[in-house]
């Protein structure tokens, strides 16, 4: 009967506290990783959404070919009316 | 049922409640993290979607903007030479020279020419396209730019050959009227040219009719005799007007006759200025033209 009694108190003082301690844990840490992936996934739709101007560097292609051709004609043009230098 | 036993089955039954109740909680956290993965996972999916041509792009533009980075240096290079390129570089740059080129490594070790300090823009734009700008001349530390004639000969290269390059001394214009060198009668000379043996022998016997002039001399013609002349030749004709046969000063104050035959009508004549009058000398310190140095010369 003594040792019932002792395997009762071991039980709600030691067995007891130790379970309720690393469930919470465990559940702290499971809940500290909710904030975590809220912000993750705020942050690539954002970051997706951002991306919707990607098709806009087709126009700015197009763009810089033409201002690069523009160039080549007026350097073309100064190639032709101003003189080389001179060789060392 | 001995108090033990209770204690011991409410003890087992608290252990439980604590595991469902840890044991949920955590089920409800961790399917929260999948549904925010998920969330996550698709916004990365459309970042990986909406960015796949990037790369190519990019590439693209980078090409074309080398392209034109090589033109443009090139172009500076070929125009200005390398050494002046740097310098110029350097002029709309500061510190720019250091890092040199990119297409021209040995740009990087030039020491660059202060170019800018020494001419503006516009100057150098002068010296560069025109051959008249003050810069282009000679300096005496040599060359400014690059050699001026040089550049001056390509230029003119464009133009035809014997005008430009090579010009020589044309004959100038003819000396017309009483103080030309030679002298024409007036039937030899009726307009065009007075054609030679040579082109009387091209053209025919035709020509020689205006070899002779229109109305030769010697059927009177307007160097013919005074005496073959008809009335109408004479000076007094009412046609032509007449002297008028007086010494009387046609303008107010005429022509000083002290002045004698040497007589002109802008030194000898005119108004006389009032006393102290200062001439006006605002043309004088002008140079003369470049055109009449030459003809003098």
């Amino acid at each position: 009967m003594t040792l019932w009694w002792i395997g009762n108190v071991l039980l709600l003082v030691v067995v007891l506290p130790v379970v309720v301690y690393l469930l919470k844990g465990v559940l702290d840490a499971a809940r500290s990783i909710v904030p975590s992936t809220r912000r993750i996934a705020a942050a690539a739709s954002a970051g997706s959404k951002d991306l919707d101007a990607v098709p806009l560097l087709l126009a700015t292609q197009a763009h810089v070919k033409q201002t690069v051709e523009v160039v080549a004609d007026y350097g073309g043009s100064l190639d032709v009316i101003v003189d080389d230098a001179e060789e060392e | 049922m001995p108090a033990a036993g209770v204690v011991l089955i409410v003890a087992v039954v608290l252990i439980v409640l604590a595991l469902v109740y840890f044991l949920v909680s955590t089920i409800v956290a961790l399917r929260q993290i999948t549904s925010d993965l998920d969330d996550a996972i698709a916004g990365v999916g459309g970042i990986i979607e909406k960015s796949a041509p990037v790369a190519d792009v990019v590439k693209d533009i980078n090409a074309n903007l080398d392209a034109g980075v090589a033109l443009l240096e090139g172009l500076l290079v070929k125009k200005a030479g390398l050494v002046d390129s740097m310098g110029l570089v350097e002029g709309l740059y500061p510190g720019a020279a250091a890092e040199g080129l990119r297409n021209f490594p040995d740009s990087r070790t030039i020491k660059a020419p202060r170019i800018s300090e020494v001419y503006t823009k516009g100057t150098l734009t002068l010296a560069r396209l025109g051959r008249e700008a003050p810069i282009a001349v000679a300096s005496p530390a040599g060359p400014v730019l690059r050699n001026v004639e040089g550049g001056s000969l390509d230029a003119r290269s464009l133009y035809p050959e014997e005008r430009q390059s090579r010009p020589k001394r044309f004959p100038r214009s003819p000396v017309i009227g009483t103080g030309a060198p030679v002298q024409y009668p007036p039937s030899e000379q009726r307009g065009g040219t007075t054609p030679d043996e040579a082109e009387i022998r091209d053209k025919g016997p035709w020509a020689e009719t205006s070899a002779e002039g229109i109305v030769p001399a010697e059927l009177g013609g307007s160097d013919a005799p005074r005496e073959m002349l008809a009335e109408d030749r004479e000076l007094g004709s009412s046609v032509l007007g007449e002297t008028t046969a007086s010494d009387e000063p046609a303008t107010g104050n005429g022509i000083d006759p002290d002045a004698g035959d040497e007589a002109d009508a802008i030194s000898d004549g005119g108004p006389e200025p009032p006393e102290g009058a200062e001439p006006d000398l605002k043309d004088a310190a002008a140079p003369p033209r470049q055109v009449d140095l030459d003809d003098r010369s």
